[in-house]
């Protein structure tokens, strides 16, 4: 589950880690007043305003019919306000939105970190991650800091670091130090990195996270070490256990979809092709979306409707895979193997029924216990179903459907 | 021979009186395995689908000779069901839950790793070598003996593979589902190594997904062992977008390695048959053969 830069620095400032500390506003007007608190707290001027949506690249990011980033440094409370009066309410573009954007309905007004001290200010990477080959968790770190670590990994890959936890013993002392080393950190900055890395480790462990990114970890011109963003991705598979992470996700950053499909306890996810797909499986669900590409259409959505799928599902699938105006065939495949194909069939024909007149053509490919039946069952229905047993026949009608020949 | 399950496999289910485990017991039995009893804490001594029920699956192993177990316990008591297994001396874990948190799967790879058994999962089908024993929740009608051996991350697309292989006029010698999580006992160099020392098995399917470096790794280990049998492969999720989870939490594409197409560029060039399309695994197998055999 992804949140909010905020949300993130909640829970790392929860377990210890040093962040940079901002108010949350939702008005021009709070950001006024969040400003003046911090500098009230902090006794500088400058903030920085930072709209919060689910997509990174926010600096470089700007706001449609503005010339507004979604990142920015107001020198004063009047000019926070001005910058939060452009974002709130905006769509922000960046480039992990596509060009659609996204809507900004909050701003983080954050402390201004960047001050001039004894040192220069300096920018590490640093994230914590599972490595699938070694079934470890790694913490990747990179004197780069905040910059695009996919672009310091492809063309300087020496200066990237991977240190391994091993999950017997945990994070030991050396390795936050052998850390703080090669960022090259001395002296008090020493000290902090060292506490701040073991903190991180701790919090993500407890967290019971899929993924912690922050970037940049910023040490002070006075020696402090600090997470100025944070992207936090909790294990779904946790989330039993932490109910207040579970309050935080923000369905207004999701497909409308995608969040209706849940409430039906459907594996939905939206995609940008012509032909709607209804599956029984993960697996075959992403096999299926592939043959569609291959017969010629792309593929509208990924929907695995689990192990029983039944009349309800299948109606429910319809009707989701149907909100979705750029679908002109849908084809549902389903491996029935303690589902009996029948079974599905007859509730195909039901949902169909019950929706009403379904515009575009449907083809059912029902495959596995009962088959024959199935396929019998969806021809003599009299609707505008077409059927198949074999894959290789779903695909070909596929290929008919997209070309507008059935 | 075949691997992992056979006649002789002494079966147990840990989570057997619950509902999933019930009825997929009910139809491991039907289908001719050989279970000798399931476990439920606090229900020792009971008798359930006229097997015993024990308290722990030590008492299993000692009173019933257990040794393959098939978990269908909830996910947040199933990394401690399967270390149970594992401290019991079960030889062959398998873990059909869904849902493990990965925090919980670290410990327990450590775990298994350090006794001497083999864990398949979680989040998979099962195994079944067909005609002998089907430990999991498979369809095993689609299953029909032979001489392929199959690997695969997901359930249907297992069925539809050997489906399709037996249509093709093949057979199955076993079917292991390895799980579709990001952290299995199971990686697909271990399942496919079984496959390529049995000599029950003259060819592979291999079926992967998007997300993590299993597949690959297992291309490089068959070219380096001289690329002994026939293999062919498919990669689910061509068409996939980045970052987005496709029901499988292990599939996800993050990185280039992750995507579909670096992984069968890899494959194809460790000298695997790679179909595009999944409608081909049993005709590209045919022909392999055929080839094979001119």
């Amino acid at each position: 589950m992804n949140i909010h830069e905020y949300q993130a620095k909640q829970i790392l400032k929860s377990f210890g880690v040093a962040v940079q500390e901002g108010i949350v506003a939702t008005t021009a007007d709070e950001a006024h007043s969040a400003a003046l608190k911090l500098k009230e707290q902090y006794g500088s001027d400058f903030v920085v305003i930072k709209a919060q949506i689910h997509a990174g690249g926010r600096g470089k990011g700007s706001i449609i019919g503005k010339e507004q980033r979604g990142v920015a440094v107001a020198k004063n409370a009047d000019k926070a306000k001005e910058i939060a009066s452009n974002l709130i309410g905006g769509t922000l573009v960046t480039i992990q939105t596509g060009p659609k954007g996204k809507l900004v309905s909050k701003v983080l007004v954050a402390q201004d970190v960047y001050y001039p001290g004894s040192s220069e200010p300096k920018e590490y990477y640093m994230s914590v991650m599972l490595d699938r080959s070694q079934s470890k968790n790694i913490i990747v770190y990179s004197t780069e800091g905040g910059m695009d670590i996919e672009h310091v990994a492809e063309h300087t890959p020496h200066l990237i670091h991977k240190e391994t936890i091993d999950p017997k013993v945990g994070l030991q002392a050396f390795q936050a130090r052998k850390i703080a080393f090669n960022l090259g950190c001395e002296g008090e900055a020493f000290k902090q990195m060292v506490k701040f890395v073991t903190a991180l480790y701790t919090a993500y462990d407890k967290a019971d996270a899929a993924m912690f990114e922050i970037n940049p970890v910023l040490k002070t011109s006075d020696d402090k070490i600090i997470a100025v963003d944070g992207k936090v991705d909790i294990d779904d598979n946790a989330l039993y256990r932490h109910a207040d992470y579970m309050a935080m996700r923000d369905t207004a950053e999701e497909d409308p979809t995608e969040v209706e499909a849940k409430e039906f306890n459907l594996n939905y996810v939206k995609l940008d092709g012509n032909v709607g797909c209804m599956v029984n499986g993960a697996g075959l669900a992403m096999a299926t979306m592939d043959i569609i590409k291959l017969s010629g259409g792309d593929p509208a959505n990924f929907l695995d409707v689990g192990g029983s799928a039944n009349a309800t599902t299948v109606e429910a699938g319809f009707r989701i895979i149907l909100k979705d105006p750029n679908v002109k065939a849908i084809l549902i495949n389903i491996f029935g193997g303690i589902v009996r194909c029948d079974r599905v069939a007859q509730g195909v024909v039901d949902a169909y029924k019950s929706i009403g007149n379904i515009p575009v053509p449907i083809i059912v490919r029902l495959q596995g216990t009962n088959a024959e039946a199935a396929k019998k069952l969806i021809d003599e229905s009299g609707l505008k179903v077409y059927s198949a047993i074999v894959l290789k026949e779903a695909a070909e009608l596929v290929q008919k459907a997209v070309a507008g020949n059935i | 021979m075949s691997v992992l399950v056979d006649k002789n496999s002494k079966v147990i289910v840990q989570g057997f009186t619950g509902s999933e485990g019930s009825f997929h017991a009910q139809q491991m039995i039907e289908y001719g395995t050989n279970v000798v009893g399931g476990v439920t804490p606090g229900k020792g001594g009971q008798s359930h689908l006229d097997r015993p029920v024990f308290n722990t699956v030590k008492d299993a192993v000692e009173k019933a000779g257990a040794n393959v177990s098939i978990i269908f316990v909830p996910p947040p008591f199933a990394a401690d069901a399967i270390m149970e297994s594992a401290d019991a001396g079960i030889k062959v874990i398998i873990c059909i839950t869904e849902g493990i948190p990965v925090k919980d799967m670290i410990p327990v790879k450590e775990y298994v790793k350090s006794r001497n058994c083999v864990l398949i999962g979680p989040n998979c089908p099962g195994v079944i070598t067909p005609g002998q024993a089907k430990v999991g929740i498979m369809p095993g009608f689609v299953f029909k003996q032979g001489r392929i051996g199959i690997i695969s991350k997901s359930g249907t697309l297992t069925y539809e593979a050997a489906d399709q292989i037996v249509k093709a006029g093949l057979g199955v010698s076993t079917a292991i589902g390895i799980g579709g999580d990001p952290i299995i006992g199971t990686p697909t160099k271990d399942a496919v190594e079984m496959l390529m020392n049995d000599p029950e098995t003259d060819a592979i399917v291999m079926i992967g997904e998007i997300g993590g470096s299993y597949e690959a790794d297992a291309a490089r280990w068959i070219k380096a062992n001289g690329n002994k049998k026939p293999v062919v492969g498919f990669i689910a999720g061509q068409t996939a977008p980045a970052g987005r989870r496709m029901g499988h939490a292990g599939a996800i594409v993050g990185g280039h390695d992750d995507t579909a197409s670096a992984k069968m560029k890899i494959m194809a060039e460790c000298g695997l048959h790679v179909v595009e399309s999944p409608a081909d695994i049993g005709s590209k197998m045919l022909e392999v053969l055929g080839s094979k055999a001119n």
